[in-house]
């Protein structure tokens, strides 16, 4: 198989997996549990999840490691099993994918906030994932997943941190926007043109949006990167925003609905298309379909 | 501009340093403590509120303000707790599972210990097992939940069915307050009384303990 890199610059949508935290919750995490945990006494549950997404089509398949930051794992006093945690997530992927498709390891907010709002220095944020994108690295991922990043100096520093171990590393970054009336904005302030701007700055490959909409919006963020970038642009939309049903979050997009959405984001020439939160290996699969049909019209 | 009025615009630029000396300087010239509290302080914070909703202002200008508010409140601590014989019964109190805000939280246990109850702050985050176990341990009368988010409202019934299974219902009296909250939440999921604010829950507690 080509490289991540090499496949990037030629023609075509990549189609990525859905949600991870989801899923998890169907195979009995139970919430306030650490969901990263289960890379180490429950790996087969990570398998599953990555055949199922493998066998939906998906090209390139995730690592259960959103919160695998030294820093995020403190807040479960697991910390000082990092390392483990992160080579345990990207192994198990590997077993199944083997290398019929590409591995890309996500590393999500450290869930601390940054001076002067808040009590967290910008070397402590730089060093965690730093930390964890070693490991991670080093088991041979084929992509670091910056994502659901909210201040784009988090962001900034994760870009930063990647690139310092390897220049070579393709590195995606994506962040996530509300719609307000005047236009998107990350809960913490920052525009899609900032973000177009510094991530690329940063030495980010891929950048675009993932989570917090369901594929309308999704459809309108990229167009306003497209605006702004001329870097390839990854989407990965929620299946809409949770309703809460008896106490229970249920997630209104179905495949049908997404797949006839995305049409424009192929139209519009994104890179990657994937799936956030209450997305399964049916809308994957739906993903996959439309882009064979594509294809074939083209060719 | 008075000094009130300077407080709350202090604490909507998130400037704790002058919101602590204005709350003294307010404090000094003999301003109604309640005043300060619900003319500046919380008037700021409901500014902020709005706008924060309205989508003017982001999360880090929030925090900010929150931490001005902080340095306002830790002054009016003491003498809201001067007042404070203890022992007129045992209070639990916290923000339920998934809920981060407590300034409101931490304000209503101010002004229930100022009333002389003794009140054992559980912190934010906190689980229908903790509130419960705890309440058992301490042997407390009232169990104080705090909820500010729509998404976390729903923890409040959860505490309440897991008191009905284990027998507590009926013993120990449900609190309830927070923005979101209505009196008629409230009785929908059981709970004995929804306080709209620190002086209600005062009020209600005192009721419950036979102090009129
Ligand atoms: C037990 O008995 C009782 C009795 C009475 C009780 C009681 C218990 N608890 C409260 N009361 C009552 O007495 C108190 C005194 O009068 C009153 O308490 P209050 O807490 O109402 O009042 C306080 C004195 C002052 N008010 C406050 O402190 C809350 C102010 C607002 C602006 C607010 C703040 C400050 C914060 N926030 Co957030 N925040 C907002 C708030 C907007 C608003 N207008 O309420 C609200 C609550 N937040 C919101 C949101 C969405 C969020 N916040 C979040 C985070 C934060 C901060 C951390 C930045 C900060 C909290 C800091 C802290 N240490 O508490 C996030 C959630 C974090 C989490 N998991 O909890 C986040 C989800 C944002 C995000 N996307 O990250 C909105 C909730 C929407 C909803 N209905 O669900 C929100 C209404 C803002 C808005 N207008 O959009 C009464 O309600």
């Amino acid at each position: 198989m080509q490289s991540l890199a090499e496949r990037l610059t030629q023609p075509g949508v990549l189609i990525a997996d859905g949600a991870i935290g989801t899923m998890l919750f169907k195979c009995g995490l139970i919430a306030g549990e650490c969901p990263e945990k289960i890379n180490l006494d429950r790996s087969e549950i990570l398998e599953e999840i990555a055949l199922l997404y493998f066998h939906a089509g998906a090209e390139i398949v995730q690592t259960n490691t959103f919160g695998g930051s030294p820093l995020k794992l403190a807040m479960y006093s697991l910390d000082n099993k990092t390392e483990e945690i992160n080579a345990r997530a990207v192994q198990a992927v590997r077993k199944i994918v083997r290398d019929e498709a590409y591995i890309s390891a996500s590393c999500g907010p450290t869930g601390k906030l940054l001076e002067p709002f808040g009590d967290t220095k910008p070397e402590q944020i730089f060093e965690t994932y730093r930390r964890q994108m070693k490991t991670l690295l080093a088991e041979g991922v084929d992509m670091i997943c910056i994502e659901t990043m909210t201040d784009i100096a988090e962001a900034v520093l994760a870009v930063k941190a990647a690139r310092s171990i390897s220049s070579m590393i393709p590195v995606c970054a994506t962040m996530t926007f509300d719609p307000t009336p005047r236009g998107f904005y990350t809960i913490m302030g920052s525009t899609i043109e900032q973000a177009a701007s510094e991530l690329n700055n940063a030495g980010a490959d891929i950048i675009g949006s993932n989570c917090g909409n369901g594929i309308m919006n999704m459809v309108t963020i990229a167009k306003e990167f497209k605006k702004h970038t001329t870097l390839p642009i990854i989407i990965q939309s929620n299946a809409g925003i949770p309703i809460l049903k008896d106490g229970v979050s249920i997630y209104p997009e179905t495949p049908e609905y997404m797949t006839e959405q995305s049409r424009e984001l192929i139209d519009i020439d994104i890179k990657i298309l994937g799936g956030c939160c209450g997305t399964t290996p049916a809308h994957i699969e739906a993903f996959k379909k439309i882009l064979r049909e594509n294809s074939a019209k083209t060719y | 501009m008075t000094v009130i009025q300077e407080l709350s615009e202090q604490l909507q630029q998130g400037n704790p340093k002058n919101v602590a000396e204005l709350t003294r300087q307010a404090i000094n010239e003999n301003i109604d403590i309640k005043t300060i509290l619900d003319k500046g302080l919380i008037a700021g914070m409901s500014v902020i509120g709005e706008k924060f909703k309205a989508h003017e202002i982001f999360l880090p200008h929030v925090l900010l303000a929150a931490k001005a508010m902080y340095a306002g409140m830790d002054l009016l601590k003491p003498l809201l707790l001067k007042e404070g014989i203890p022992t007129r019964g045992k209070v639990i109190i916290g923000s339920v599972q998934g809920d981060l805000h407590d300034i409101g939280k931490n304000l209503v246990a101010i002004m229930l210990k100022g009333a002389g109850f003794e009140v054992i702050d559980l912190g934010n985050d906190v689980s229908p097992e903790k509130f419960l176990d705890t309440a058992e341990k301490e042997n407390a009368g009232v169990v104080g939940m705090s909820a500010l988010l729509t998404t976390t409202m729903p923890v409040m019934k959860k505490v309440i069915d897991l008191a009905r299974a284990r027998g507590l219902y009926g013993k120990k009296r449900f609190i309830v307050g927070g923005a979101p909250l209505s009196s008629e939440y409230a009785k929908e999921i059981g709970a004995d009384a929804y306080c709209f604010d620190g002086v209600s829950a005062v009020e209600t507690v005192k009721r419950f303990a036979g102090i009129f």
